[in-house]
């Protein structure tokens, strides 16, 4: 290849390069890209993403010169096959001090930046501004606790916009139990790390087993942002997903108000929900709880299912709860549903049984 | 000493073999050149698996919710990746090159412990086919690389409805005991090559007369004698808790799960300088060479490489900077991770200096030195956007890092690897290889490679996080994942390129003469292939790049110096000096057997395994100790020994 078509090859592969770059660079649609990083939805994210705006075209600037000089240079000095010897340069201090203090120069504008930002997001909001949510990661779904409010969800959180959110990240969960004990989380021995991330609303928290961790999200606007888990936790890391309903104040009063409800019980009728509901009781109290369940034991094993079908996704948000036959299927064989999965599977239940429990399952908004 | 003890001395308990020929010659070297052949044919056997398992990510990857892989095989797959590019492809590639070259850039006949040397190599080995064989222990390790605790005692399936029950803590047994062999290895080797270039320089080497990839080995050296107790404590605590019960990393036991991440990357960081030093080693070696002009600013390269080195040990916590450390801790390890790219930045401009004013020829070495020199410097921007820790929270655990560290360890590490394979092709085996071949391996690699982990970046910002086995549509993420898997495969048809070149060159290729490049260090003073004993005469040493001194003049537009002009070549006394070679030895082999089987016995949960593992390695331990010093001389082995 002669040295003119090299350099037109690295030309356009800087081209592409560049071009790549700087569409990963602008603020992109909720809808393209739900979970675009460079897009903050919220002063958290804003803030993480200012220093990033700092940072980057200095990475391109750099990027462009350096790239530049070695094109130059590959091109001007290539050997012309005259048989020329170069001269022997060894060095020379005064070049070799200048390009060690220039980036010193450049890192300490960007140093001085990052390290106020690091400051000032680790401040906590003040506790009568702020909306409480305490976290646990299970394999392989959230569990939230509103711990002032007094409900659990699971996998998606409603929260009101412009507050900050204050996620307890709670490595030691424990629940007060029907009876009034206090009762550690069943699963306890078998908690891993997970990573709590919902990249438009702030950057990513390590959820940790034995021990707290904090982070605080907000949301400008009302939305649905998307999340995931981002540190490995098994088989099914990657159906771990999460969802926050950014909504306005009054809409977040009434959305409190619906889940701090009891589920309705059917107790004594004859109807479909009703055989759900006792099904319900022989067979899936001894993981979830259901506020208002005749039976229920307040175990916390699986997700909390008092209002269940208010969630459009189950599962670690992968499926869509609208979805009879899969919810059918689920209910038999979860792990063959989603690798890892740890409800057991129901192969006894026949297919009356089991719409019979999807039913009551209907009934739970 | 009577000839009746001598005698005695030399047979000993044990015959030691003599013969340097065929297989066995091959199993019981200490020869310096062999084993860093051995090491590179083995390192690339366990790269090109290591390949094999990305090419299986990347097409699981290349479309949404596809079903290559399922979630366990995927699991396994990226973690033998990561364990086997680290562990048993890039660190002993880089071993191959200490091993072949470090003795003949320095002036030396071998290095300072032969036998430890065959020891680090078979260990090495070992190691990988252990790590291999848990395929037949029911699957492979599956927790990832880093395998953040309390992972490995729950496992990938704690419930065990989807996975066979049991065979998890197996699994990371696997990850534990063949990292922990692998570092035995390592270790040994920074031992041996830490003493070689201290105290085995040719006359007239002094420090600041060795070639970079000399210093380079000696600081890689160093960061591994200091690095792997650390991984190695991590990693047997690790068996501890994963195989017998231990408390180590367990929360609910009174462990705690974040040792592990601080053990981890205080072993991960200097590890990463571990895989890149050589590299830049490497190219700071063929970049004079292929300039015709020294190095610029040797002591700058050299002594930003060993602040890298130092450095690199205070960094470790910008891996876990979304672990919760508190803001202090985690603006102390911003501002160490910004610093750490002042020295690095200045090898990169002393290499564009280097080229500045030169006479470049691009053969297939030079190419991929400056394809290293523009690939890393952008991975090396994409390090700097990790310090900003804000931020760092966004990039954290996404394709985004994956993109910057394969940018540094493919971009810097691989292409200075295979820089260094095309150079010194010609001085280990005697024969040139394909230059067009080499080139068209240099385009389709670095096209190749940036269509893969290029589109990472956007990826990794646009949300998308590591060990995904599967990802919906509608994230924006088809188009990059497709291209970044085609990527991937041009890679793949790159290093077949690269791999037949190497075989087929070794045996057909057109025969080197000693000096090839016109270079300038004093390897390419003796023959291609070099004798077992290196120099007829052992070089003395009166300049940096002591080669070209003695081929052209010492004026700024250098000529050549005539023929028989130099005084340097002193063939006459080769008669009168008494050249030592190290004997073979089967000991450092039967030694290193032994450790994959106690291995296999923790595994099988087998005392007795594990005795016979550790009884093998003590009985050649002993051995290796009575082993007489040198093979019989021909006048011995006139007389009978024995009736």
């Amino acid at each position: 290849m002669t040295a003119r078509r090299r350099a037109v090859a690295l030309r356009s592969l800087l081209l592409i390069g560049l071009v790549a770059l700087l569409a990963a660079c602008g603020g992109t649609d909720i809808e393209e890209r739900p979970l675009d990083a460079l897009s903050p939805d919220g002063p958290i994210a804003r803030a993480q993403d200012d220093l990033w705006r700092l940072v980057f075209p200095i990475a391109v600037v750099v990027f462009i010169l350096v790239q530049g000089l070695i094109i130059f240079a590959v091109i001007r000095f290539r050997d012309r096959g005259t048989g020329e010897m170069p001269k022997q340069i060894e060095g020379n201090t005064r070049l070799e001090i200048l390009w060690t203090v220039i980036p010193a120069l450049i890192l300490a504008v960007i140093a001085v930046p990052t390290v106020t930002t690091i400051f000032e997001l680790d401040g906590e909001p003040p506790v009568d501004e702020r909306l409480d949510v305490t976290v646990v990661g299970k394999q392989y779904w959230w569990q939230f606790e509103y711990p002032d409010e007094g409900f659990f969800t699971a996998n998606e959180i409603t929260v009101p916009v412009d507050t900050p959110v204050h996620l307890h990240l709670d490595g030691t969960p424990e629940y007060e139990m029907p009876d009034g004990s206090v009762q550690p989380d069943p699963e306890q021995d078998q908690l891993v790390l997970h990573s709590f991330w919902v990249p438009r609303l702030a950057g990513k928290k390590q959820y940790m087993p034995g021990s707290d961790r904090f982070l605080t999200i907000q949301a400008d606007e009302p939305g649905r942002y998307l999340g995931n888990c981002a540190e490995f936790c098994g088989l099914s890391h990657a159906n771990m997903r999460i969802r926050v309903n950014a909504v306005e104040p009054d809409e977040y009063e009434q959305w409190v108000a619906e889940q701090s409800q009891e589920a309705e019980s059917f107790e004594g009728e004859d109807s479909a929900a009703a055989r759900g509901e006792e099904l319900f009781g022989v067979n899936c109290v001894s993981c979830h709880n259901i506020d208002g369940h005749p039976d229920n034991q307040g175990i916390r094993i699986g997700p909390d299912l008092t209002h269940f079908n208010s969630r459009p996704e189950y599962g670690g948000a992968i499926f869509d709860v609208e979805d009879d036959e899969q919810l059918a299927d689920w209910i038999r064989n979860s792990p063959a549903e989603k690798p890892g999965s740890q409800m057991q599977p129901f192969p006894d239940l026949t297919d009356d049984e089991i719409d019979d429990l999807i039913s009551y399952l209907r009934t739970l908004d | 000493m009577s000839a009746v003890d001598d005698q005695q001395r030399r047979t000993g308990l044990f015959q030691r073999p003599s013969s340097t020929a065929g297989i066995k010659g091959w199993l019981t070297t200490t020869d310096h050149k062999r084993i860093g052949i051995m090491y590179f044919v083995a390192a690339m056997i366990f790269f090109m698996a290591a390949g094999i398992e990305a090419l299986l990510l990347r097409l699981q990857l290349a479309t949404p919710e596809a079903q290559v892989l399922d979630s366990d095989v995927y699991s396994q797959m990226f973690t033998m990746h990561g364990v086997t590019m680290i562990f048993f492809a890039v660190m002993p590639l880089s071993a191959a090159f200490f091993n072949y070259l470090l003795p003949l850039l320095i002036g030396a006949r071998d290095v300072a412990f032969p036998r430890l040397n065959a020891l680090s190599l078979w260990v090495f080995v070992s190691g990988g086919i252990f790590l291999y064989s848990a395929v037949f222990f029911g699957g492979y390790p599956d927790t990832s690389w880093v395998n953040y605790a309390p992972i490995q005692e729950v496992g990938a399936d704690p419930a065990g409805y989807t996975l066979e029950g049991g065979v998890q803590s197996n699994r990371m047994l696997f990850y534990s005991l063949s990292i922990q062999i692998a570092g035995i290895a390592s270790l040994a080797s920074a031992v041996n090559f830490i003493t070689t270039t201290l105290n085995m320089r040719a006359p007239g080497m002094t420090f600041m007369r060795m070639p970079v990839f000399a210093w380079m080995t000696l600081v890689v050296s160093f960061l591994m004698l200091f690095a792997m107790p650390i991984i190695g404590v991590a990693l047997w605590q690790l068996m501890f808790d994963a195989g017998y019960g231990g408390n180590f990393f367990r929360p609910g036991a009174g462990g705690e799960p974040i040792l592990w991440q601080h053990l981890f990357w205080l072993f991960g960081h200097p590890e990463v300088y571990i895989l890149i030093l050589p590299a830049f080693g490497i190219v700071s070696e063929i970049l004079p060479t292929f300039s015709r002009k020294p190095l610029f600013g040797y002591a700058a390269v050299v002594f930003s490489g060993v602040a890298i080195g130092f450095l690199g040990f205070g960094v470790w916590a910008h891996h876990m900077f979304t672990s919760g450390l508190g803001p202090v801790a985690n603006a102390a390890f911003g501002l160490t991770t910004m610093f750490i790219a002042v020295p690095t930045g200045i090898k990169i401009f002393n290499w564009l200096g280097t080229i500045w004013f030169g006479s470049l020829r691009y053969r297939v070495p030079m190419l991929f030195s400056i394809g290293l020199v523009a690939m890393f410097t952008i991975g090396g921007l994409s390090g700097v956007t990790h310090a900003i820790v804000p931020h760092n929270a966004q990039q954290h655990e996404t394709y985004y890092v994956v993109a910057h560290f394969h940018y540094v360890l493919f971009g810097g590490s691989v292409f200075g690897l295979f820089a260094g394979t095309y150079y010194w092709f010609p001085k280990v085996f005697g024969r040139m290889y394909n230059e067009r071949l080499g080139q068209a391996h240099f385009w389709i690699q670095l096209i190749g490679f940036n269509l893969a982990f290029g589109p990472q970046h956007i990826l990794g910002l646009e949300g998308m996080p590591r060990r995904y086995y599967t990802y919906p549509p509608g994230m924006g993420w088809d188009l990059w994942n497709l291209v970044s898997t085609i990527g991937g495969f041009l890679i793949a048809l790159a290093v077949l390129l690269f791999v037949i070149n190497l075989v087929w060159s070794a045996r057909k290729g057109p025969e080197a003469p000693s000096d090839p490049w016109d270079a300038r260090t004093v390897e390419w003073l003796t023959s291609s292939p070099p004798p077992q004993h290196n120099w007829d005469v052992v070089p003395t040493i009166s300049a940096r790049d002591e080669l070209w001194h003695r081929k052209y003049t010492d004026e700024e537009i250098p000529r050549p110096v005539p023929a028989g002009a130099s005084s340097d070549h002193e063939q006459g006394e080769a008669d009168s000096e008494h050249i030592h070679l190290p004997d073979p030895s089967w000991w450092p082999l039967v030694l290193a057997i032994g450790l994959p089987v106690a291995s296999w016995g923790v595994v099988m949960d087998s005392w007795p395994v594990i005795g016979g593992g550790i009884a093998l390695m003590l009985f050649a331990g002993v051995a290796w100790g009575n082993e007489p010093v040198t093979e019989p001389e021909p006048d011995d082995v006139a007389e009978p020994v024995e009736p």
